[in-house]
């Protein structure tokens, strides 16, 4: 399974005076079960990009490609691509309307055809998976907590049992600990289920820590796409356009600088750790 | 979808009719829609075209954004036409089959009226899109301040327009996004038969009547803490004040709507 954007560009507003081009000639494959974080601050052109992953927006130039498959062709099953393609918007508990959270999470696999039995099944299965307490289910969604309501709502998408998962900005908007369980969510969901991850963020240190491939969008263009390590030795470059590399990344650098023969292309606290012992001994 | 409503959606450009005060706008978007139902004959049409056209030449707004808001009435005017086309007595019959009688003052009065929705629109649609909607309820205000000698809350009512007026593209920005993110789980907004597709808003109006309480709780919250009291002794950062053009503007409009007037008492 793999999704392909050739030379994919998109305009917002075209001929008006607020005309802007949110993505300019991207060239992009996602292969199976990768975790890609895609990393860019506020307007880069992130959101955008995902929602071609889909087929909600459509491009006003260039191809996607779905398993080989041209997803613009007439007779193109978007939703069946929106059943293999999950993705989870940006404060996705702004749309839950159910009067259960039980409901809610049925709403997807319903839509995707399931019957009642089979959909609660899903149901059940995925609000576990987010780790929801059973005895939770059958309240109203709008009783929760922000962190819980965020994980009922990714649960609604999981539940129409994607191959694909895409979470925009998942962790905007929570306290570190709320933040730091979704992410161990989503790291163990495409651990278990082989699931292709798509994270995206403005935070390069939340998504150093769990991704094996990033890509920094710029003004509407892919900056840098390689693994964190790869992506960070451009610290300086990343901060010129508004992005600031792991805290880690500045230590390995300046110790490096100063004599001590650590790997610079560490990025989480760990590896720095390894490194730095290694060093003295 | 939502972005095709233009109707209150303003168009950014420099041009004489954009810097026109607010109520010299007011107050000829009022004159003109007078005088759409004062013109009966051909000269009149004329007078009003030329006004019109002049309006949204010097308006610099491209004339497709006017025509646009015409999509949403176009079922009102067939109907409107069709009413005045059969049902307009007069003897000069030009067809009949049946009950079903076509006179030339029909056709005339199907046409008038015809021209005056499509001016009506497209002329109220020239305020919409060179004012934003601050100006427009600054200009309210302003021109209403006199009413609330006798008690009518012309503040209170001018800050809950620009309010409503200043979350209708928040709203719209929300639904679209709500849309997208039901139509990723599978819902479809589009087809079926007409219960589906109202059974198919429910998810998309719950979400949105949540979030516009979530959002009027967070406003009223946050001018509470800037100490907003109301209109007493409350002064504008930038008030109003007529320039030359402004009274130029005014003497155009009194040519016009008298020319019209005038037009219609001893005219034809
Ligand atoms: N619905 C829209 N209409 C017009 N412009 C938009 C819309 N959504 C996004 N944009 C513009 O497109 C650019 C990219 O936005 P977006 O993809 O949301 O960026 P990000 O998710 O990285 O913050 C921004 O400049 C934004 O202003
Ligand atoms: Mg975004």
């Amino acid at each position: 399974m793999s999704l392909i954007l050739d030379k994919v560009s998109y305009v917002y507003s075209e001929g008006t005076a607020y005309e802007r081009w949110a993505l300019k000639n991207i060239n992009l494959k996602l292969e199976d079960g990768e975790f890609i974080g895609i990393i860019g601050h506020t307007g880069s052109g992130k959101s955008t990009l995902i929602q071609h992953f889909n087929g909600l927006i459509k491009a006003t130039s260039g191809g996607i490609y779905f398993n080989g498959r041209d997803i613009y062709e007439e007779d193109y099953d978007k939703r069946e691509l929106r059943t293999q393609v999950g993705l989870v918007f940006q404060y996705p508990e702004h749309q839950l309307f159910e009067t259960t959270i039980f409901d809610d999470v049925c709403f997807g696999p319903i839509n995707q055809g399931l019957s009642k039995n089979e959909a609660g099944l899903r149901a059940f299965e995925a609000l576990r998976s987010v780790g929801m307490p059973e005895k939770l289910y059958y309240q109203s969604p709008f009783d929760l907590s922000g962190g819980q309501k965020r994980r009922v709502a990714i649960a609604g998408v999981l539940a129409m049992k994607p191959k694909m998962l895409i979470l925009d900005e998942p962790t905007a908007g929570l306290d570190p600990k709320g933040r730091d369980e979704i992410l161990d969510l989503i790291a163990a969901m495409h651990k278990e289920r082989n699931m292709t991850v798509v994270l995206v963020s403005h935070s390069m240190e939340d998504v150093a820590k769990y991704v094996e491939r990033m890509i920094v969008m710029n003004d509407g263009e892919i900056m840098y796409d390689g693994t964190p390590g790869e992506v960070f030795l451009h610290y300086k470059e990343l901060e010129a356009v508004g992005l600031a590399a792991p805290q880690v990344t500045y230590l390995m650098h300046e110790l490096k600088e100063q004599g001590l023969p650590v790997n610079s292309a560490a990025t989480t606290v760990e590896e720095a750790m390894e490194s730095i012992l290694k060093a003295f001994r | 979808m939502f972005r095709e409503i233009t109707l209150g959606q303003y168009y950014l450009a420099d041009s004489p009719i954009h810097r026109l005060d607010p109520r010299v706008k007011l107050l000829g978007t009022f004159v003109y829609i007078l005088s759409l139902f004062l013109f009966r004959d051909v000269v009149g049409f004329a007078v009003v075209t030329v006004f019109l056209v002049c309006v949204i030449r010097s308006s610099k707004v491209p004339f497709s954004y006017m025509v646009k808001g015409l999509k949403a009435i176009l079922v009102l005017m067939v109907v409107t036409a069709l009413f005045n086309l059969f049902l307009t007595p007069g003897d000069r019959v030009l067809f009949s089959y049946g009950i079903l009688k076509i006179t030339l003052e029909g056709v005339k009065n199907a046409g008038f009226m015809l021209v005056r929705l499509i001016y009506l629109i497209v002329g109220t649609s020239v305020m919409t899109l060179t004012t934003t909607p601050n100006q427009l309820t600054d200009g309210l205000e302003k021109a209403l301040m006199p009413l609330s000698k006798v008690k009518v809350p012309v503040h209170s009512i001018a800050m809950i327009m620009s309010i409503a007026l200043r979350f209708i593209p928040i709203l719209i920005e929300e639904t679209d996004i709500i849309m997208k993110a039901q139509t990723a789980r599978g819902a479809d907004f589009e087809n079926g038969n007409l219960v589906k597709r109202t059974k198919a808003m429910v998810p998309l109006l719950v979400p949105l009547f949540v979030s516009a309480f979530r959002r009027a709780d967070d406003l009223a919250m946050a001018m509470e803490a800037r100490c907003y009291m109301g209109g007493a002794g409350r002064t504008k950062m930038k008030p109003l004040r007529y320039r030359k053009e402004d009274f130029k503007g005014y003497l155009v409009l009194a040519a016009y709507f008298g020319g019209i007037v005038l037009w219609r008492v001893f005219g034809g």
